[in-house]
C-alpha cells in the first residue's frame, strides 16, 4: 500500500481555456478581468482559480487569483493588482487583451468561504485587494436576497485605492442590513469624516456584531494586516474558530 | 494530454539556474511569506507541551525544558507553498521525528499513519514513512533565530519534501493512527499527500 492510495481519489479540477470578455479599470494600480469559462458548475463566494501562463519555450507560471463575482454569474470575475516585478500581474495587466484565451482551473478551497446557507452576520473585514473574495460574498448575498446583517470594514491607502467603491457605496446606500466603513490610512478627503488612520481595536468593536450573534468573521489582505486584525479580534473576544482568514504574501507575483 | 495554449506575449523572467530546483507551477521568494487559516495563537514556553499518542495513551509527552534537551538537528533545505511560492536555503533546528521516537522509547512506529494536531485546531495527515529517516523535524529555530509565532513558534512540524501546510504550525501532538484520515486542509480540497514534484496542490491532482 504507498501512502496516496489510502484515501478514495476525487476527480482532479481540470485546466480549462476561458476566454477574456472584458477587461475593466478598477483603480490605478488593479484590474478586473471578466472571463467567460469553458465550462463551469459553480463556486462558493471566498473560493480561487488558479491561472496557469504558458511562454513559447514553454516555461509556465502559475497564479491564485480569488473570485470576485458571485456564483449567480455564468461570468468570472478575478481581480488582479499590480505586484511590482511580478511576471504574472503584469502580464495579465499589460499583454492580455478581450478575446484572449486564458487557461485556469477551479474552484479551489473551502475553508474561506460563505454562502447564504450559513446564516449570519458577517462581519468582513479587507486590506487593499482582499477585498476580492469578500466581494464575491456581497454580491452572492446581494443576488440571493439575502438579508444577512452584514458589516465590512475596507482598509485602503486613499479612496482613489478602494476597488469596487461605486459599487459598495450603491449597495450599502439602500441596505439598512449592510454596514459599511472606509479606514483611509494614508489619505483622506478634506471633508472626510470617516475613519483616518489603521484599522484599531476601537473601529472594528463599534462595527462588528455581538459574540451571541455568532457572527462568521472573514479576514483577507497582506500578510501584517491580517496579522495585526485577527490578533486585535481575539483580544476583543471573538471565537478564534470563528476567524477565517486569508493573507496575501507581500512577494506574491 | 493537450497542449497547453501557448499565451501571446508572455515570457518567462526565470533566471536558468532556479529552474531545476523549483517544482512545477512554483516560483522563487526571498521573503518568508505568512499563511494560516486562523489568527496566529500566542503561546508561552511555560505552558506548552508536546506529545506523541497511539489511541488512548501516552507514548511520551515533553515540556519547553525536555524538549529543548533532546538531541539537536540543523538542516538547510528548500521549502514549497502550495500557494505557489518557494523559497531555497532555508536554515532550520528542531529535534528530528527519528530522535523524538527515541526519546519515547519507541523502537518501531506503532502505525503506518500520524495526525498532527496543533494549536488552533489545525490538523495535518502524514505517512509515518515521510517523517522517519532523516526526513522530518520538530523545529523550534529559525536562521539560529526561535520560531516567530506567525510562522508556527514556538515549534513547528518541518516536512521540507511535502508542500508546505504539512509543516504544520504551533504543533502540540502527533498521534498515530492505524489508516489514514484527512486532515484540516485535506478535508477542504487540498491533496492529501502534497508532493510539489508530482504538483498535488489540490484533491485529485
Amino acid at each position: 500500500m504507498t501512502a496516496t492510495d489510502a484515501l478514495p481519489q476525487q476527480p482532479r479540477i481540470a485546466w480549462q481555456t476561458g476566454r477574456v470578455h472584458a477587461i475593466l479599470d478598477e483603480t490605478s494600480r488593479v484590474k478586473s478581468i471578466i472571463l467567460e469559462p469553458a465550462t463551469w458548475s459553480g463556486h462558493w463566494p471566498g473560493q480561487h482559480v488558479d491561472i496557469r501562463l504558458t511562454a513559447e519555450d514553454g516555461y509556465q507560471a502559475e497564479r491564485s487569483y480569488s473570485i470576485a463575482s458571485p456564483p449567480e454569474e455564468k461570468l468570472l470575475t478575478l481581480t488582479v493588482e499590480r505586484v511590482d516585478g511580478g511576471e504574472v500581474s503584469s502580464y495579465l495587466l499589460d499583454e492580455l487583451r478581450v478575446g484572449d484565451a486564458l487557461e485556469f482551473r477551479g474552484p479551489i478551497g473551502r475553508h474561506f468561504i460563505w454562502s447564504r446557507t450559513r446564516g449570519g452576520p458577517i462581519f468582513l473585514v479587507a486590506g487593499g485587494t482582499g477585498i476580492t473574495p469578500l466581494m464575491a460574498m456581497l454580491r452572492h448575498r446581494r443576488r440571493s436576497l439575502a438579508h444577512t446583517p452584514a458589516s465590512l470594514i475596507y482598509s485602503v491607502r486613499s479612496l482613489a485605492d478602494a476597488v469596487y467603491r461605486d459599487e459598495l457605496d450603491a449597495m450599502a446606500q439602500d441596505d439598512r442590513d449592510l454596514r459599511l466603513v472606509y479606514a483611509l490610512t494614508r489619505e483622506q478627503p478634506s471633508n472626510w469624516s470617516g475613519h483616518w488612520g489603521r484599522v484599531n481595536e476601537m473601529l472594528l468593536a463599534n462595527n462588528s456584531f455581538a459574540r451571541e450573534h455568532d457572527p462568521s468573521i472573514f479576514v483577507c489582505g497582506p500578510t501584517g494586516f491580517v496579522e495585526s486584525i485577527s490578533s486585535m479580534l481575539v483580544k476583543l473576544g471573538f471565537d478564534p474558530f470563528s476567524i477565517k482568514t486569508e493573507r496575501f504574501g507581500p512577494s506574491g507575483g | 494530454m493537450d497542449r497547453p495554449p501557448v499565451s501571446r506575449g508572455f515570457r518567462s523572467t526565470r533566471q536558468a539556474s532556479e529552474a531545476t530546483r523549483l517544482p512545477p507551477g512554483q516560483y522563487l521568494t526571498t521573503d518568508f511569506p505568512v499563511l494560516s487559516a486562523g489568527p496566529t495563537p500566542e503561546i508561552r514556553v511555560a505552558d506548552w507541551k508536546v506529545g506523541l499518542q497511539l489511541g488512548g495513551s501516552l507514548l511520551g509527552k515533553w515540556t519547553w525544558d525536555e524538549f529543548e534537551a533532546l538531541p539537536q538537528s540543523k538542516i538547510t533545505v528548500d521549502i514549497h507553498c502550495v500557494t505557489k511560492w518557494t523559497k531555497f536555503d532555508t536554515v532550520w533546528q528542531g529535534v528530528s521525528f527519528d530522535d523524538l521516537l527515541r526519546a519515547a522509547g519507541v523502537s518501531e512506529p506503532p502505525s503506518a499513519y500520524v495526525m498532527a494536531h496543533c494549536d488552533g485546531g489545525y490538523t495535518t495527515n502524514l505517512p509515518v514513512a515521510d517523517l522517519v529517516a532523516g526526513r522530518a523535524m520538530i523545529a523550534t529555530r529559525y536562521e539560529g533565530l526561535p520560531l516567530a509565532p506567525a510562522h508556527g513558534g514556538p515549534a513547528r512540524l518541518l516536512v521540507p519534501h511535502l508542500y508546505f501546510w504539512k509543516s504544520a504550525k504551533w504543533l502540540r501532538r502527533i498521534r498515530f493512527m492505524p489508516n489514514d484520515e484527512p486532515g484540516f486542509w485535506e478535508s477542504r480540497g487540498y491533496h492529501n499527500y502534497g508532493d510539489p514534484w508530482r504538483e498535488q496542490r489540490y484533491d485529485g491532482d
